[in-house]
């Protein structure tokens, strides 16, 4: 059964997505977001679901995917036909529209994968760059999408709760999905594909797992965005869109499931501030985007994630206690002691919502679990030295 | 019945037959030594045994059963497991999820568990981590568990990458030069593991290794390789006295006279 302890943290990050919403939503109501920040909210997560789903294909399969935009539009479009044409009751054909938009995404992505994902090598890019461009250009020549002109008139039923939890069910998705051995599978893929096969992972089915869903939620989004805009035109969906979302995926870090949400945030916010000045606006976010790969390579968060134990840490410096931590991890070349020492987490294998760490029977920290707190914690228990029997070696940081 | 049997099996790249023509079979509980200089091919077979390759001609079965043909994780699944030249760990992941995903092929809870977390997902979890550890913990990495691989020492990669290949409960354990790069201490420990692991998990192995101690001491049976041919087979002490072997390892002396 459910660990108590993971009860209690799952608890705990559905109390805060609530306390966020709550927040947020008694703002809209009360009139203190007016109407312009209320689109941009809904468009931060609109963005946040695509930029997760981007995330998923390319930070955490490793596979380059150039035409995310592509899938977004098959949501989009599915979505705005049944909404338009089928009758049915408006939130009913939201509902039908968003599953019927993930399912054909799905059925795309499983198209586009079945001759991608078998090979080695950045085949997927090349063919989804051609799959962006082939549906735009689908959409404009058929008759039933209104070509060129696009859709008009699609009920804008979008709101800011739907949007919202919308992408909180999609970080739980990437969450679960990744803290699993599917997940494991699919990290293993991205660090080795060779590897990953010879300890008997079905390399090209997994592969066809990360994208299909990656692709599905990417279908969500479009059909969030359909009923966002009330206005869908082919043009939208092109090559410089799909690479909007590949800057914010690395932006926020690849493999980083809220270091997306941060990017979305930020890059869909900064051009909106940067309005006034639309002469220099595209420059600004150019020099923005290199000074990050210059001083922050792996983008904001790297693979690391904002989780409850990053919060608790952060906490406990600011009450100015002194944490624990720091000795032990001195001794013990873990991946901590850097600049981000408060965010810092064990690469993928910890992050918010949950957290995977089943502890073994003997109480031992285990996945993802800062190794060097908590078996610093257990050893000091023991009495014992914390090196072991076999010296490590060490990493001094800023001497080479 | 031999666990594993390899019947006249070739391999050939364009023009060159970089295997060629071998038969062997290997017990329960032996373990086998596969020497020879560098090119002679070695590796390759190790290729064909975990189907990265599919022989030019020939036949490999394991358990009685053909696996050519077959994917590499197909092979692994039947009971194969191997580790590499240069290290192949899964840099980013942590020692522990480097084990839990050699122990891919024996878990077997559903996407949808997965998804909606259901109690056979925390089953499975709380189970294979304990497996996983009590692997870890017998190489004595157990207090490691959660360091990245990368940041590991290189003789405990060494170590986890076997860990890794034993997750997946093979009965054939390939071992490509576990011993490169080690200092004589590790490499003595390293050989009463790999003898450990044997007894323990009930296994045979083929062993590649330039180490000629670590050979002669620890393998029942040799094979060596040269040009994709066995030029030689027998007990360690039969090989080292063989002359078609000290030739291909060091010359012919009566060549370089001339």
């Amino acid at each position: 059964m459910m660990p108590k302890k993971k009860i209690r943290s799952y608890l705990i990050n559905l109390a805060a997505a609530a306390f966020v919403f709550i927040v947020v939503y008694l703002a809209l109501q009360l009139g203190w977001i007016n109407s312009y920040y209320r689109s941009i909210l809904i468009l931060i997560c609109i963005n946040s679901i695509m930029t997760i789903s981007l995330n998923l294909a390319t930070g955490l399969l490793g596979e380059l995917c150039l035409g995310h935009a592509g899938f977004m539009a098959v949501g989009a479009y599915t979505t705005a036909l049944i909404s338009l044409n089928s009758g049915l009751p408006t939130y009913v054909g939201l509902t039908l529209g968003i599953l019927a938009g993930a399912v054909t995404a799905g059925i795309a992505a499983v198209l586009v994968g079945i001759p991608a994902l078998r090979l080695r090598g950045d085949y997927l890019a090349i063919i989804t760059l051609a799959f962006g461009q082939i549906i735009t250009i689908l959409i404009r020549s058929l008759g039933f999408t209104g070509g060129a002109l696009g859709l008009n008139g699609i009920p804008l039923t979008t709101d800011f709760p739907l949007t919202y939890w919308m992408l909180i069910v999609t970080m739980y998705i990437v969450y679960a999905l990744i803290r699993s051995r599917q997940g494991r599978a699919i990290l293993a893929i991205r660090e080795d594909d060779i590897a990953a096969e010879a300890s008997g992972i079905n390399v090209t089915r997994y592969k066809m797992l990360a994208f299909v869903i990656s692709a599905m939620l990417a279908g969500v989004a479009g059909a969030l965005y359909a009923h966002y805009q009330g206005v869908l035109t082919p043009e939208k969906f092109d090559y410089n869109y799909s690479i909007d979302f590949m800057v914010m995926v690395v932006f926020g870090g690849m493999g980083s499931i809220t270091g997306s949400i941060l990017a979305a945030i930020v890059l869909t916010i900064l051009p909106q501030l940067l309005y006034g000045f639309s002469d220099y606006r595209m420059l600004l976010y150019s020099i923005l985007l290199i000074a990050l790969m210059i001083f922050k390579p792996s983008g904001l968060l790297g693979q690391k994630e904002l989780s409850q134990r990053v919060f608790q840490r952060l906490g406990r410096q600011l009450l100015g206690k002194k944490p624990q931590t720091v000795p032990v991890e001195a001794d013990i070349p873990t991946t901590v002691v850097d600049e981000d020492t408060y965010l810092t987490e064990q690469g993928s294998g910890d992050s918010g919502v949950g957290g995977s760490s089943t502890r073994g029977q003997e109480n031992l920290p285990v996945s993802g679990t800062p190794i060097a707190e908590a078996e610093g914690k257990h050893q000091e228990r023991l009495g014992l030295d914390t090196q072991g029997d076999e010296p490590l070696t060490r990493k001094h940081k800023g001497r080479r | 019945m031999h666990l594993l049997e390899v019947n006249e099996m070739s391999i050939q790249f364009g023009g060159l037959k970089a295997v060629d023509d071998i038969t062997f079979a290997v017990d329960k509980g032996e373990i086998l030594g596969l020497i020879g200089p560098n090119g002679a091919g070695k590796t390759t077979i190790f290729n064909l045994l975990t189907s990265v390759y599919t022989p030019t001609s020939g036949d490999i079965l394991l358990n009685g059963k053909s696996i050519v043909g077959n994917s590499t994780w197909q092979t692994v699944d039947s009971g194969l497991a191997r580790t590499f030249q240069n290290i192949r760990l899964f840099k980013n992941l942590s020692a522990l999820d480097n084990v839990r995903i050699g122990f891919h092929g024996l878990e077997h809870y559903s996407l949808a568990s997965t998804l909606l977390r259901l109690p056979s997902y925390w089953r499975d979890e709380k189970d294979l981590t304990r497996k996983a550890l009590a692997i870890l913990d017998i190489f004595g990495l157990k207090s490691i568990a959660g360091v990245q691989a990368q940041n590991l020492p290189y003789g405990q990669q060494r170590k986890l990458e076997i860990c890794r290949a034993l997750a997946s409960d093979p009965q054939l354990l390939l071992l490509d030069e576990p011993a490169a790069g080690m200092n004589p201490t590790e490499t003595q420990e390293l050989m009463s593991m790999i003898r450990f692991v044997k007894d323990h998990f009930k296994l045979a192995i083929i062993l590649i290794e330039h180490d000629m101690s670590l050979v002669m001491n620890i393998c029942e049976r040799l094979i060596v390789l040269d040009y994709g041919r066995i030029i030689a087979r027998g007990l360690p002490d039969e090989i080292k006295q063989n002359q078609a072997v000290i030739t291909a390892y060091l010359g012919n002396p009566l060549e370089e006279d001339a």
